[in-house]
Protein backbone atom coordinates (compact mmCIF):
# COMPACT_ATOMS: atom_id res chain seq x y z
CA UNK A 1 0.00 0.00 0.00
CA UNK A 2 1.46 3.30 -1.02
CA UNK A 3 1.04 5.67 1.90
CA UNK A 4 2.50 9.14 1.80
CA UNK A 5 4.37 9.23 5.10
CA UNK A 6 4.98 12.93 4.91
CA UNK A 7 1.22 13.55 4.65
CA UNK A 8 0.63 11.27 7.65
CA UNK A 9 3.27 13.08 9.68
CA UNK A 10 1.87 16.47 8.74
CA UNK A 11 -1.64 15.47 9.82
CA UNK A 12 -0.25 14.13 13.10
CA UNK A 13 1.82 17.17 14.02
CA UNK A 14 -0.43 19.96 12.71
CA UNK A 15 -3.52 18.20 14.02
CA UNK A 16 -2.15 17.82 17.54
CA UNK A 17 -0.94 21.44 17.62
CA UNK A 18 -4.34 22.82 16.55
CA UNK A 19 -6.07 20.36 18.89
CA UNK A 20 -4.02 21.53 21.86
CA UNK A 21 -4.78 25.18 21.11
CA UNK A 22 -8.53 24.51 20.85
CA UNK A 23 -8.66 22.36 24.01
CA UNK A 24 -6.74 24.97 25.98
CA UNK A 25 -9.01 27.73 24.68
CA UNK A 26 -12.06 25.75 25.78
CA UNK A 27 -10.64 25.44 29.30
CA UNK A 28 -9.93 29.17 29.52
CA UNK A 29 -13.41 30.17 28.34
CA UNK A 30 -15.70 27.68 30.08
CA UNK A 31 -14.14 26.57 33.33
CA UNK A 32 -14.77 28.38 36.59
CA UNK A 33 -11.93 27.35 38.88
CA UNK A 34 -8.89 29.59 38.54
CA UNK A 35 -6.32 26.80 38.67
CA UNK A 36 -8.08 25.05 35.80
CA UNK A 37 -7.95 28.29 33.79
CA UNK A 38 -4.20 28.51 34.33
CA UNK A 39 -3.85 24.87 33.25
CA UNK A 40 -5.68 25.87 30.07
CA UNK A 41 -3.20 28.72 29.49
CA UNK A 42 -0.32 26.30 29.86
CA UNK A 43 -1.88 23.93 27.32
CA UNK A 44 -2.32 26.79 24.79
CA UNK A 45 1.39 27.60 25.23
CA UNK A 46 2.34 24.00 24.48
CA UNK A 47 0.24 23.99 21.31
CA UNK A 48 1.77 27.20 20.00
CA UNK A 49 5.32 25.99 20.60
CA UNK A 50 4.61 22.78 18.72
CA UNK A 51 3.17 24.77 15.82
CA UNK A 52 6.30 26.89 15.51
CA UNK A 53 8.71 23.96 15.50
CA UNK A 54 6.51 22.14 12.98
CA UNK A 55 6.75 25.07 10.57
CA UNK A 56 10.53 25.02 10.74
CA UNK A 57 10.94 21.31 9.98
CA UNK A 58 12.55 20.19 6.71
CA UNK A 59 12.02 16.67 5.43
CA UNK A 60 15.08 14.44 6.03
CA UNK A 61 16.84 17.34 7.71
CA UNK A 62 19.33 17.15 10.51
CA UNK A 63 19.78 19.17 13.69
CA UNK A 64 21.49 22.55 13.24
CA UNK A 65 24.68 21.69 15.10
CA UNK A 66 28.11 21.58 13.45
CA UNK A 67 29.43 18.68 15.48
CA UNK A 68 31.51 15.97 13.72
CA UNK A 69 28.29 14.04 13.05
CA UNK A 70 26.57 17.13 11.71
CA UNK A 71 29.46 17.89 9.36
CA UNK A 72 29.31 14.34 8.04
CA UNK A 73 25.57 14.70 7.44
CA UNK A 74 26.21 17.92 5.52
CA UNK A 75 28.66 16.12 3.28
CA UNK A 76 25.96 13.53 2.50
CA UNK A 77 23.73 16.28 1.22
CA UNK A 78 21.22 16.49 4.09
CA UNK A 79 19.93 20.01 4.71
CA UNK A 80 19.83 21.50 8.19
CA UNK A 81 16.46 22.41 9.67
CA UNK A 82 15.56 26.04 10.20
CA UNK A 83 17.28 27.40 13.32
CA UNK A 84 15.30 30.63 13.76
CA UNK A 85 11.98 29.14 15.05
CA UNK A 86 13.95 27.00 17.51
CA UNK A 87 15.68 30.01 19.04
CA UNK A 88 12.29 31.73 19.29
CA UNK A 89 10.62 28.78 21.03
CA UNK A 90 13.53 28.44 23.49
CA UNK A 91 12.85 31.92 24.82
CA UNK A 92 9.10 31.38 24.70
CA UNK A 93 9.21 28.25 26.89
CA UNK A 94 11.12 30.01 29.65
CA UNK A 95 8.88 33.06 29.60
CA UNK A 96 5.76 30.86 29.54
CA UNK A 97 6.93 29.24 32.75
CA UNK A 98 7.53 32.65 34.37
CA UNK A 99 4.01 33.80 33.43
CA UNK A 100 2.47 30.59 34.81
CA UNK A 101 4.35 31.01 38.10
CA UNK A 102 3.21 34.62 38.57
CA UNK A 103 -0.40 33.75 37.63
CA UNK A 104 -0.46 30.94 40.20
CA UNK A 105 0.90 33.24 42.90
CA UNK A 106 -2.01 35.58 42.14
CA UNK A 107 -4.41 32.63 42.56
CA UNK A 108 -2.89 31.82 45.95
CA UNK A 109 -3.25 35.41 47.05
CA UNK A 110 -6.86 35.55 45.90
CA UNK A 111 -7.68 32.35 47.80
CA UNK A 112 -6.07 33.78 50.91
CA UNK A 113 -8.43 36.76 50.72
CA UNK A 114 -11.74 35.22 49.62
CA UNK A 115 -11.38 31.60 50.80
CA UNK A 116 -12.47 30.43 47.37
CA UNK A 117 -10.84 30.17 43.97
CA UNK A 118 -13.95 29.94 41.81
CA UNK A 119 -14.76 33.04 39.86
CA UNK A 120 -18.52 32.63 40.19
CA UNK A 121 -18.34 32.67 43.97
CA UNK A 122 -16.24 35.74 44.54
CA UNK A 123 -19.20 37.92 45.28
CA UNK A 124 -17.61 40.90 46.93
CA UNK A 125 -16.33 42.19 43.59
CA UNK A 126 -19.83 42.69 42.23
CA UNK A 127 -21.06 46.20 42.57
CA UNK B 1 -26.31 29.21 25.73
CA UNK B 2 -22.78 30.32 26.55
CA UNK B 3 -21.44 26.86 25.74
CA UNK B 4 -22.93 26.93 22.26
CA UNK B 5 -21.41 30.31 21.57
CA UNK B 6 -18.01 29.14 22.79
CA UNK B 7 -18.14 26.01 20.64
CA UNK B 8 -19.02 28.12 17.62
CA UNK B 9 -16.07 30.42 18.37
CA UNK B 10 -13.74 27.44 18.69
CA UNK B 11 -14.97 26.10 15.35
CA UNK B 12 -14.22 29.46 13.72
CA UNK B 13 -10.71 29.56 15.23
CA UNK B 14 -10.02 25.96 14.24
CA UNK B 15 -11.25 26.46 10.69
CA UNK B 16 -9.13 29.56 10.17
CA UNK B 17 -6.03 27.85 11.58
CA UNK B 18 -6.50 24.86 9.28
CA UNK B 19 -7.08 27.17 6.34
CA UNK B 20 -3.90 29.10 7.09
CA UNK B 21 -1.84 25.95 7.46
CA UNK B 22 -2.89 24.67 4.05
CA UNK B 23 -0.48 27.16 2.51
CA UNK B 24 2.43 25.93 4.62
CA UNK B 25 3.26 22.42 3.39
CA UNK B 26 4.97 20.29 5.98
CA UNK B 27 8.63 19.56 5.51
CA UNK B 28 9.31 21.76 2.52
CA UNK B 29 12.71 23.37 2.24
CA UNK B 30 11.99 27.06 2.62
CA UNK B 31 15.53 28.26 3.21
CA UNK B 32 16.36 30.27 0.14
CA UNK B 33 19.91 31.66 -0.13
CA UNK B 34 19.57 35.21 1.09
CA UNK B 35 17.13 34.68 3.94
CA UNK B 36 18.05 35.17 7.57
CA UNK B 37 18.24 31.44 8.30
CA UNK B 38 20.66 30.86 5.43
CA UNK B 39 22.83 33.69 6.73
CA UNK B 40 22.93 32.21 10.24
CA UNK B 41 23.65 28.70 9.00
CA UNK B 42 26.47 29.92 6.79
CA UNK B 43 28.22 32.43 9.02
CA UNK B 44 28.24 30.56 12.33
CA UNK B 45 31.09 28.08 11.76
CA UNK B 46 33.19 30.57 9.82
CA UNK B 47 32.71 33.91 11.56
CA UNK B 48 32.22 32.70 15.14
CA UNK B 49 33.62 29.12 15.28
CA UNK B 50 30.64 27.96 17.30
CA UNK B 51 29.19 24.52 16.67
CA UNK B 52 25.67 25.03 18.06
CA UNK B 53 23.81 27.43 15.77
CA UNK B 54 20.99 27.97 18.30
CA UNK B 55 23.49 29.12 20.94
CA UNK B 56 25.06 31.52 18.45
CA UNK B 57 21.65 32.97 17.60
CA UNK B 58 20.49 33.28 21.21
CA UNK B 59 23.71 34.70 22.65
CA UNK B 60 25.41 36.52 19.81
CA UNK B 61 23.13 37.49 16.95
CA UNK B 62 20.09 38.09 19.17
CA UNK B 63 21.97 38.62 22.42
CA UNK B 64 20.01 41.70 23.40
CA UNK B 65 16.78 39.69 23.45
CA UNK B 66 18.42 37.23 25.84
CA UNK B 67 19.25 40.13 28.13
CA UNK B 68 15.55 41.02 28.02
CA UNK B 69 14.53 37.45 28.78
CA UNK B 70 16.86 37.27 31.77
CA UNK B 71 15.36 40.48 33.13
CA UNK B 72 11.82 39.10 32.58
CA UNK B 73 12.75 36.10 34.74
CA UNK B 74 14.15 38.44 37.37
CA UNK B 75 10.96 40.50 37.38
CA UNK B 76 8.86 37.34 37.65
CA UNK B 77 10.71 36.11 40.73
CA UNK B 78 10.54 39.61 42.24
CA UNK B 79 6.81 39.83 41.59
CA UNK B 80 6.19 36.39 43.01
CA UNK B 81 8.02 37.23 46.21
CA UNK B 82 6.16 40.48 46.69
CA UNK B 83 2.68 39.09 45.89
CA UNK B 84 3.05 36.30 48.42
CA UNK B 85 4.51 38.50 51.12
CA UNK B 86 2.87 38.12 54.49
CA UNK B 87 3.73 39.97 57.63
CA UNK B 88 4.45 37.62 60.52
CA UNK B 89 1.89 38.26 63.20
CA UNK B 90 2.88 37.69 66.81
CA UNK B 91 1.72 34.42 68.30
CA UNK B 92 0.93 32.76 64.99
CA UNK B 93 1.39 29.02 65.25
CA UNK B 94 4.04 27.44 63.08
CA UNK B 95 2.38 25.10 60.60
CA UNK B 96 4.50 22.09 59.67
CA UNK B 97 5.71 22.68 56.16
CA UNK B 98 6.25 19.21 54.86
CA UNK B 99 5.89 15.76 56.29
CA UNK B 100 9.24 13.98 56.61
CA UNK B 101 9.84 11.66 53.70
CA UNK B 102 10.84 8.01 53.87
CA UNK B 103 14.33 6.67 54.46
CA UNK B 104 14.71 5.63 50.82
CA UNK B 105 14.06 9.13 49.53
CA UNK B 106 16.40 10.72 52.06
CA UNK B 107 19.33 8.41 51.37
CA UNK B 108 18.82 8.41 47.61
CA UNK B 109 18.54 12.15 47.21
CA UNK B 110 21.69 12.75 49.22
CA UNK B 111 23.45 10.36 46.83
CA UNK B 112 22.11 11.78 43.58
CA UNK B 113 22.23 15.51 44.38
CA UNK B 114 25.94 16.04 43.47
CA UNK B 115 25.43 14.14 40.21
CA UNK B 116 22.54 16.45 39.27
CA UNK B 117 24.69 19.51 40.04
CA UNK B 118 27.52 18.20 37.88
CA UNK B 119 25.09 17.39 35.04
CA UNK B 120 23.63 20.89 35.16
CA UNK B 121 27.08 22.46 35.16
CA UNK B 122 28.14 20.26 32.22
CA UNK B 123 25.09 21.31 30.24
CA UNK B 124 25.67 25.02 30.62
CA UNK B 125 29.44 24.92 30.19
CA UNK B 126 29.23 22.98 26.91
CA UNK B 127 26.33 25.02 25.58
CA UNK B 128 28.16 26.04 22.44
CA UNK B 129 29.26 22.52 21.46
CA UNK B 130 26.30 20.27 22.23
CA UNK B 131 22.59 20.92 22.69
CA UNK B 132 22.13 22.75 25.96
CA UNK B 133 22.99 26.08 27.40
CA UNK B 134 22.35 28.40 30.29
CA UNK B 135 18.59 28.01 30.65
CA UNK B 136 18.60 24.24 30.49
CA UNK B 137 21.52 23.89 32.91
CA UNK B 138 19.99 26.35 35.34
CA UNK B 139 16.67 24.48 35.34
CA UNK B 140 18.46 21.17 35.99
CA UNK B 141 20.32 22.63 38.97
CA UNK B 142 17.11 24.12 40.37
CA UNK B 143 15.47 20.69 40.10
CA UNK B 144 18.35 19.23 42.12
CA UNK B 145 17.79 21.78 44.87
CA UNK B 146 14.08 21.06 44.77
CA UNK B 147 14.78 17.38 45.38
CA UNK B 148 16.81 18.18 48.48
CA UNK B 149 14.19 20.62 49.75
CA UNK B 150 11.46 18.03 49.46
CA UNK B 151 13.43 15.16 50.99
CA UNK B 152 14.65 16.92 54.10
CA UNK B 153 12.22 18.91 56.19
CA UNK B 154 14.65 21.57 57.34
CA UNK B 155 17.00 21.91 54.37
CA UNK B 156 17.60 25.61 54.04
CA UNK B 157 19.31 27.40 51.19
CA UNK B 158 20.64 30.72 52.37
CA UNK B 159 18.71 33.52 50.67
CA UNK B 160 21.75 35.75 51.07
CA UNK B 161 23.98 33.54 48.94
CA UNK B 162 21.27 33.19 46.28
CA UNK B 163 20.84 36.95 46.14
CA UNK B 164 24.58 37.56 45.76
CA UNK B 165 25.04 34.88 43.07
CA UNK B 166 22.10 36.15 41.06
CA UNK B 167 23.12 39.79 41.24
CA UNK B 168 26.76 39.14 40.38
CA UNK B 169 25.80 36.95 37.41
CA UNK B 170 23.43 39.60 36.09
CA UNK B 171 26.07 42.31 36.51
CA UNK B 172 28.58 40.07 34.69
CA UNK B 173 26.26 39.70 31.70
CA UNK B 174 25.65 43.43 31.37
CA UNK B 175 29.29 44.17 32.15
CA UNK B 176 30.54 41.96 29.32
CA UNK B 177 28.22 43.88 27.00
CA UNK B 178 29.61 47.21 28.17
CA UNK B 179 33.20 46.00 27.72
CA UNK B 180 32.23 45.03 24.19
CA UNK B 181 30.81 48.53 23.72
CA UNK B 182 34.06 50.12 24.89
CA UNK B 183 36.41 47.87 22.93
CA UNK B 184 34.54 47.18 19.70
CA UNK B 185 32.00 50.04 19.50
CA UNK B 186 28.93 47.79 19.72
CA UNK B 187 27.02 46.44 22.72
CA UNK B 188 27.66 42.70 23.24
CA UNK B 189 30.16 42.60 20.40
CA UNK B 190 32.80 39.89 20.55
CA UNK B 191 36.19 41.01 21.84
CA UNK B 192 37.98 37.78 22.66
CA UNK B 193 39.75 35.53 20.20
CA UNK B 194 37.60 32.96 18.47
CA UNK B 195 39.27 29.56 18.52
CA UNK B 196 38.80 26.58 16.26
CA UNK B 197 35.51 24.81 15.68
CA UNK B 198 34.53 22.26 18.38
CA UNK B 199 37.09 23.45 20.91
CA UNK B 200 36.05 24.15 24.48
CA UNK B 201 37.35 27.72 24.38
CA UNK B 202 35.87 28.73 21.05
CA UNK B 203 33.41 31.43 20.21
CA UNK B 204 34.86 34.36 22.10
CA UNK B 205 32.55 35.60 24.82
CA UNK B 206 29.71 33.14 24.12
CA UNK B 207 30.66 30.48 26.72
CA UNK B 208 31.30 33.16 29.36
CA UNK B 209 27.88 34.72 28.84
CA UNK B 210 26.17 31.35 28.96
CA UNK B 211 27.93 30.44 32.23
CA UNK B 212 26.70 33.71 33.74
CA UNK B 213 23.16 33.03 32.49
CA UNK B 214 23.31 29.49 33.90
CA UNK B 215 24.24 30.72 37.36
CA UNK B 216 21.60 33.42 37.27
CA UNK B 217 18.75 31.16 36.17
CA UNK B 218 19.71 28.48 38.73
CA UNK B 219 19.78 30.98 41.60
CA UNK B 220 16.51 32.59 40.48
CA UNK B 221 14.53 29.37 40.11
CA UNK B 222 15.84 28.04 43.43
CA UNK B 223 14.73 31.26 45.11
CA UNK B 224 11.27 31.00 43.51
CA UNK B 225 10.86 27.41 44.71
CA UNK B 226 12.07 28.31 48.18
CA UNK B 227 9.55 31.15 48.41
CA UNK B 228 6.72 28.93 47.24
CA UNK B 229 7.52 26.03 49.55
CA UNK B 230 7.58 28.21 52.65
CA UNK B 231 4.10 29.70 52.42
CA UNK B 232 2.75 29.45 55.93
CA UNK B 233 -1.01 29.56 55.34
CA UNK B 234 -3.29 27.72 57.70
CA UNK B 235 -4.86 24.63 56.08
CA UNK C 1 10.46 7.82 7.72
CA UNK C 2 7.83 5.18 8.30
CA UNK C 3 8.97 4.63 11.87
CA UNK C 4 8.76 8.33 12.68
CA UNK C 5 5.29 8.65 11.15
CA UNK C 6 3.88 5.76 13.18
CA UNK C 7 5.42 7.05 16.42
CA UNK C 8 4.02 10.52 15.77
CA UNK C 9 0.49 9.23 15.11
CA UNK C 10 0.48 7.10 18.27
CA UNK C 11 1.89 9.90 20.43
CA UNK C 12 -0.54 12.43 18.97
CA UNK C 13 -3.49 10.29 20.03
CA UNK C 14 -2.08 9.97 23.58
CA UNK C 15 -1.34 13.71 23.64
CA UNK C 16 -4.88 14.75 22.74
CA UNK C 17 -6.35 12.20 25.16
CA UNK C 18 -4.19 13.59 27.98
CA UNK C 19 -5.22 17.16 27.11
CA UNK C 20 -8.94 16.28 27.18
CA UNK C 21 -8.44 14.46 30.49
CA UNK C 22 -6.61 17.45 31.97
CA UNK C 23 -9.48 19.76 31.10
CA UNK C 24 -12.37 17.48 32.06
CA UNK C 25 -11.14 16.00 35.33
CA UNK C 26 -12.57 17.53 38.49
CA UNK C 27 -9.79 16.43 40.82
CA UNK C 28 -7.08 19.02 40.14
CA UNK C 29 -4.14 16.86 41.16
CA UNK C 30 -4.86 14.38 38.36
CA UNK C 31 -5.25 17.25 35.89
CA UNK C 32 -1.82 18.60 36.81
CA UNK C 33 -0.18 15.21 36.30
CA UNK C 34 -1.84 15.06 32.86
CA UNK C 35 -0.29 18.45 32.05
CA UNK C 36 3.10 16.99 32.94
CA UNK C 37 2.42 14.08 30.55
CA UNK C 38 1.63 16.63 27.81
CA UNK C 39 5.05 18.25 28.36
CA UNK C 40 6.75 14.87 28.25
CA UNK C 41 5.18 13.84 24.94
CA UNK C 42 5.85 17.29 23.52
CA UNK C 43 9.53 16.87 24.36
CA UNK C 44 9.61 13.64 22.32
CA UNK C 45 7.91 15.47 19.43
CA UNK C 46 10.56 18.16 19.51
CA UNK C 47 13.27 15.53 19.37
CA UNK C 48 11.73 13.79 16.35
CA UNK C 49 11.59 17.12 14.54
CA UNK C 50 15.35 17.59 14.97
CA UNK C 51 15.26 20.29 17.66
CA UNK C 52 17.38 18.96 20.57
CA UNK C 53 17.83 22.30 22.38
CA UNK C 54 14.11 22.89 22.54
CA UNK C 55 13.49 19.30 23.66
CA UNK C 56 15.95 19.73 26.55
CA UNK C 57 14.37 23.01 27.61
CA UNK C 58 10.82 21.65 27.50
CA UNK C 59 11.86 18.56 29.46
CA UNK C 60 13.74 20.51 32.11
CA UNK C 61 11.17 23.26 32.64
CA UNK C 62 7.82 21.80 31.66
CA UNK C 63 7.94 18.47 33.44
CA UNK C 64 9.50 19.18 36.84
CA UNK C 65 9.16 22.88 37.55
CA UNK C 66 5.70 23.61 36.17
CA UNK C 67 4.24 20.53 37.89
CA UNK C 68 5.71 21.44 41.27
CA UNK C 69 4.44 25.03 41.04
CA UNK C 70 0.95 23.74 40.26
CA UNK C 71 1.07 21.26 43.15
CA UNK C 72 2.10 23.97 45.60
CA UNK C 73 -0.85 26.04 44.38
CA UNK C 74 -3.25 23.14 44.88
CA UNK C 75 -1.87 22.65 48.38
CA UNK C 76 -2.65 26.26 49.26
CA UNK C 77 -6.05 26.44 47.54
CA UNK C 78 -8.67 23.78 47.06
CA UNK C 79 -8.03 20.33 45.70
CA UNK C 80 -11.29 19.70 43.91
CA UNK C 81 -12.79 21.94 41.32
CA UNK C 82 -16.40 21.74 42.50
CA UNK C 83 -15.99 22.87 46.10
CA UNK C 84 -18.88 24.97 47.25
CA UNK C 85 -18.20 27.79 49.66
CA UNK C 86 -20.55 27.62 52.61
CA UNK C 87 -21.12 30.99 54.19
CA UNK C 88 -22.35 31.56 57.67
CA UNK C 89 -25.20 33.94 58.55
CA UNK C 90 -24.47 36.38 61.37
CA UNK C 91 -26.29 34.25 63.92
CA UNK C 92 -24.38 31.08 63.20
CA UNK C 93 -26.66 29.08 60.92
CA UNK C 94 -25.24 28.13 57.55
CA UNK C 95 -26.47 29.55 54.29
CA UNK C 96 -26.30 27.37 51.17
CA UNK C 97 -24.95 29.04 48.00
Amino acid sequence: MDIDYNQLMSIGVYGSAIGLILIGLYAVLIKKHLTKIVIGLSIIDAGIHLLFIAIGYIKDGTAPIFSPGGLKALENGQPMVDPVPQALVLTAIVIGFAVTAVALSLVIRLYRHHQTARIDQIKSLKW
Amino acid sequence: MKKLFVIFLLAVVGYSLVNALMDVPFGENRIEPGTVSAFYLEKTPTQLSVANVITAIVVNYRGFDTLGEVSVLFLASLGLGSILYRKHKEGEEEVAILKPSSQLVQAGSKLIFPAILVLGAYVFIHGHLTPGGGFQGGAIIATGFLLMMMAYKDYKVSHNILMWVESLAGIAFAGIGIVGLVVSHSFLENFLAIGNLNDLFSGGIIPIIYVAVGFKVAAELTGVLDTLLNIKDKH
Amino acid sequence: MMFEAIVIIVLAIILLAAAVYAVMQKDLLYAVIATGVISLILSVFFFIMQAPDVALTEAAIGIALTTIVFIITIRNTSRREDEVLVEKEPDGTEKEN
